[in-house]
């Protein structure tokens, strides 16, 4: 109703229907949970910041340090990143925001395969969880995004997902005089009128600010010994075993070593082959490659895989002790990882990996849900 | 000289004596002899394993440290139970008999000791169905004396733990690799015996700081791998009947991307002829059999003093990634080996029968003779010692080497113990309050839990009343629901987060703007 009435007013009218739900809205000027104010931005803290590792590459066992962090902005900015993240007035048709396929209740990811973009068409790819997006190198399945900034532009200008334009980002924006007073706060410097490179920084500052490393098992890292059931220990050592090898390419501490690999996943049932990292001119050797997801939260992400292939954990543990190649489509020559082999792994070697894969929950820090957000759209949930 | 000084002393000597590059049998035949002595009675066996504890490297293990407990483990016990009871610093003795079992070391400072009584040893079994014996990813842990058979995956594999030491075990039959650190800071992979290892037997993958001496490996797919790690020494080994005998390799794809500063030298690199049994799609399956020595795309590597014969393929292969067949090339890492130094080796009856790449290079060279040396692909700055006393193929690039030995780089292990990784600097409490605390409590603002400012009112000057409180909570405030227990916490960290919430200050207001 409320979304009707603001499409019918107009421009002219827009405000005063804004501040009807809207005038109270004041950005936090504190960090959130696992962050430290520092000479006005807020600075990760994390007891695995006592912890090195070689190279300072932040791979390697239990005790080993984080790979770098991108931090350093402010609590405004990280707070008007969480407005933006749930108004739907983002999108096209005002009815879609990055909360609708990165639902909170879902650990920041969809529970469908494919999410529905603006038009209600699939996309092609499975929306991953944004926990801990703050520590990645490179972005979407085929790594082609090397910033959260370059990132956020694909699904808000993709046609199939937000379908908005720059131009009409920051019309729709500059329109709503809650905006431009929020903006000013959060980016004191900036230009009178809101600009796009604003719109990705805010959207970056929240992203970055889903921190989850207090699982069950960090407890353990950290060294409290009955942290994990025996179950769950029997999972971690067939996890870093070098029979399974799943450590090898989803190290820990973060669960990815930010690689892409080639394993050679089945596609869902009708759909084309997806050429992953390959598709990117000179790359052709990763054909059929994507990036290694962190396994954080994993638990909580279903379904897995690029394209959501698999509906539980247990099917997508199972498929890496099929056989190197076994699904590979007939025609296709992969260059698939070395790490995918013939492991052999017992039924009850996968379900205790999956016992493991739950102690990676952790949504300690899920930041709340606004109750309005600028727009006067109601936000998604 | 009491005893401790005099053994710390022999290994100095040692360690003078391998740096000028001399009788590495002697240090051989008298380390190999220590550990493993004829023990008649446990009380001798005690002194055995004290022994060999005191010859560990003070730049292992910190000479300060207090000597632990030995907790005595026979073959119908749990090891794993004795490393849950153990301590930092304690020495698990392992009495010879067969252990069908895994144990994994997730704290610091724990030794596994076997004891060898005449020809007996502590053998651990895996009986084809077993992933590993031995996981760790403890800082200072030493694992010897130990047989260990028939695992699937590794024998020893460590993650991220500094300062180890894995010497005198024999490993046969068991896995991809048999001796596997990773990710790890300063160590030392001594007078092991590994054989039927259908990867590397000896794998160092992404580590710095590293020496792997005096070892035997035979009847693997690859004797030595030095991969994706810095400041390795690899000496005074005898590598025979590999398919590969010892490789430094840069291998794309990895999150680690560099292989520099490694020293290959002392070493009898002979008949490495074996049938390649690696895995399909595996990088190792891709060593032509019959290589003596292979450099793929490391740099500031040193060949150095090796006894290199009957190598069917090739003495030494220097490779970029390209001329791999199996190996797709990284952006991100370089890759051609560069700065390759080939001092004095002797060479003898390599390259009888070559692969057709190199027999290709061959008519290219108009020689019908198969190569000591072969480069292959790019790279730049590589040179080569005496280039008239050997078989060299496709080096027409390198020049005369400057550097006339590696005596200057006695080794890369460190002169004190690496960092150890634990929450023990003196912002532990801030890094608890910040990453647990911090997800219910705010300074001034109702979160889950009530504000930090109202419980610094209550607990004035009382850290350890919190401390206490959050062992153990009970329901207080009617409006708020329970805190769960942080029992898992220690009382020292208890405390240091007590401590550190009592200090937390107002988030600074933000000065209006004009």
């Amino acid at each position: 109703m409320r979304l009707r009435l603001w499409l019918l007013l107009g421009a002219s009218l827009t405000g005063s229907v804004q501040a009807l739900t809207v005038d109270g809205i004041a950005l936090s000027q504190q960090c959130p949970a696992s962050f430290e104010l520092r000479e006005r931005v807020c600075r990760l803290t994390t007891p695995y910041q006592a912890y090195r590792s070689v190279t300072d590459a932040g791979v390697g066992g239990l005790k080993s340090g984080l790979p770098k962090f991108r931090d350093g902005f402010s609590p405004e900015q990280i707070d008007l990143g969480r407005l933006l993240f749930f108004d739907p007035v983002l999108s096209s048709t005002g009815k879609l925001a990055c909360a609708n396929c990165h639902r909170p209740a879902s650990a920041f990811a969809d529970v469908r395969s494919r999410s529905l973009g603006v038009g209600g068409q699939e996309v092609s790819r499975n929306a991953p969880s944004l926990w801990n997006v703050g520590f990645l190198q490179r972005f979407f399945w085929d790594g082609r995004a090397h910033s959260l900034e370059e990132q956020v532009r694909g699904p808000l200008y993709g046609a199939l997902e937000m379908g908005t334009t720059p131009a009409k980002l920051v019309a729709t924006l500059n329109g709503i005089p809650a905006y431009r007073r929020l903006f000013a706060d959060a980016f004191p410097a900036g230009p009178a009128n809101i600009s796009s490179e604003q719109v990705y920084s805010a959207l970056a500052a929240f992203e970055s600010s889903l921190v989850s490393l207090n699982s069950r098992y960090d407890l353990y890292a950290h060294g409290v010994a009955n942290a994990l059931s025996a179950p769950e220990l029997e999972g971690l050592n067939v996890f870093r075993s070098f029979v399974a090898r799943c450590a090898e390419c989803h190290t820990p501490p973060l669960f990815t070593n930010q690689q892409v690999a080639v394993i050679g996943m089945p596609e869902p049932p009708g759909r084309t082959f997806d050429p992953g990292a390959g598709a990117t001119p000179g790359n052709s050797a990763l054909r059929g490659g994507f990036r290694i997801p962190s396994l954080r939260n994993v638990a909580l992400t279903a379904p897995y895989g690029h394209a959501g292939q698999f509906a539980t954990l247990r099917d997508t543990v199972a498929f890496y002790t099929g056989g190197r190649g076994h699904a590979v489509p007939r025609g296709e020559t992969l260059h698939l990882h070395w790490h995918i082999w013939e492991p052999k792994l017992s039924s009850r070697e996968l379900d205790r990996l999956v016992d493991f894969l739950q102690t990676l929950s952790d949504e300690s820090f899920r930041p709340a849900t606004p109750t309005a957000v600028p727009s006067g759209l109601p936000p998604a949930t | 000289m009491d005893k401790k000084q005099l053994q710390r002393f022999a290994v100095i000597a040692m360690v003078a004596i391998v740096a000028a590059g001399a009788s590495h049998i002697y240090t051989r035949h008298t380390m190999v002899t220590a550990p493993s002595a004829p023990a008649e009675s446990t009380s001798m066996a005690l002194a055995g394993a004290r022994g060999a504890a005191g010859a560990v490297p003070g730049y292992l293990v910190d000479p300060g440290r207090a000597a632990g407990q030995i907790l005595v483990v026979k073959p119908e016990d749990s090891v794993q139970d004795a490393v849950a009871r153990a301590q930092p610093g304690d020495t698990i003795q392992i009495m010879p008999g067969v252990y069908h079992q895994t144990v994994y070391i997730d704290k610091d400072d724990i030794a596994l000791v076997g004891v060898i009584h005449g020809s007996d040893w502590p053998t651990f079994d895996g009986e084809g169905k077993r992933n590993d014996a031995v996981l760790y990813s403890g800082n200072g842990v030493r694992v010897e004396n130990l047989k260990i058979v028939n695992y699937k995956g590794n024998a020893i594999m460590g993650q991220a733990g500094n300062n180890f030491v894995i010497r005198h075990n024999r490993i046969a039959n068991s896995g991809v690799y048999g001796i596997f650190p990773e990710f790890a800071q300063n160590g030392l992979i001594e007078y092991n015996e590994l054989t039927g290892i259908e990867d590397a037997a000896i794998y160092v993958g992404m580590c710095d700081n590293i020496e792997v001496a005096h070892n035997e490996v035979h009847g693997n797919v690859a004797g030595i791998e030095i991969e994706n790690s810095r400041h390795a020494i690899v000496e005074n080994n005898t590598a025979y009947d590999n398919a590969g005998g010892i490789l430094a390799f840069i291998t794309p794809g990895l999150p680690i991307k560099t292989t520099f500063d490694v020293v290959i030298r002392n070493n009898f690199v002979v008949a490495n002829n074996h049938k390649n049994f690696g895995a399909p799609g595996s990088i190792v399956s891709g060593v032509p059999s019959g290589t003596g020595i292979i450099v793929m795309a490391a740099d500031d590597v040193i060949i150095e003093n090796n006894f290199i014969r009957d190598n069917k393929n090739a003495g030494i292969i220097v490779a970029d990634h390209k001329s791999f067949a199996n190996i797709t090339p990284d952006p991100e890492a370089d890759p051609n080996p560069d700065r390759v130094s080939v001092l004095w080796n002797l060479f003898d009856n390599n390259g009888s029968d070559p692969i057709k790449e190199v027999r290709a290079l061959m008519v290219a060279g108009l020689t019908r003779e198969g190569p000591d040396l072969v480069a292959v692909g790019g790279g730049s700055g590589s040179c080569v010692a005496a280039a008239g006393t050997l078989k060299a193929l496709n080096i027409g690039g390198w020049g005369a080497c400057k550097r006339t030995s590696s005596a200057d780089i006695a080794t890369y292990l460190l002169d004190k113990p690496a960092a150890p990784r634990a929450l023990t600097t003196a912002d532990r409490g801030k890094l608890i309050y910040s990453s647990v605390c911090a997800g219910c409590h705010a300074y001034n603002v109702r979160m889950v839990g009530p504000p930090t400012q109202i419980i610094q009112a209550l607990y004035l000057g009382n850290a350890q009343g919190i401390a206490d409180y959050i062992a153990n909570p009970v329901k207080k405030r009617a409006d708020f629901p329970p805190m769960p227990p942080q029992s898992h916490l220690n009382a020292d960290l208890r405390l240091a987060v007590a401590q550190y919430l009592l200090t937390v200050a107002p988030p600074k207001p933000v000065p209006a703007r004009p």
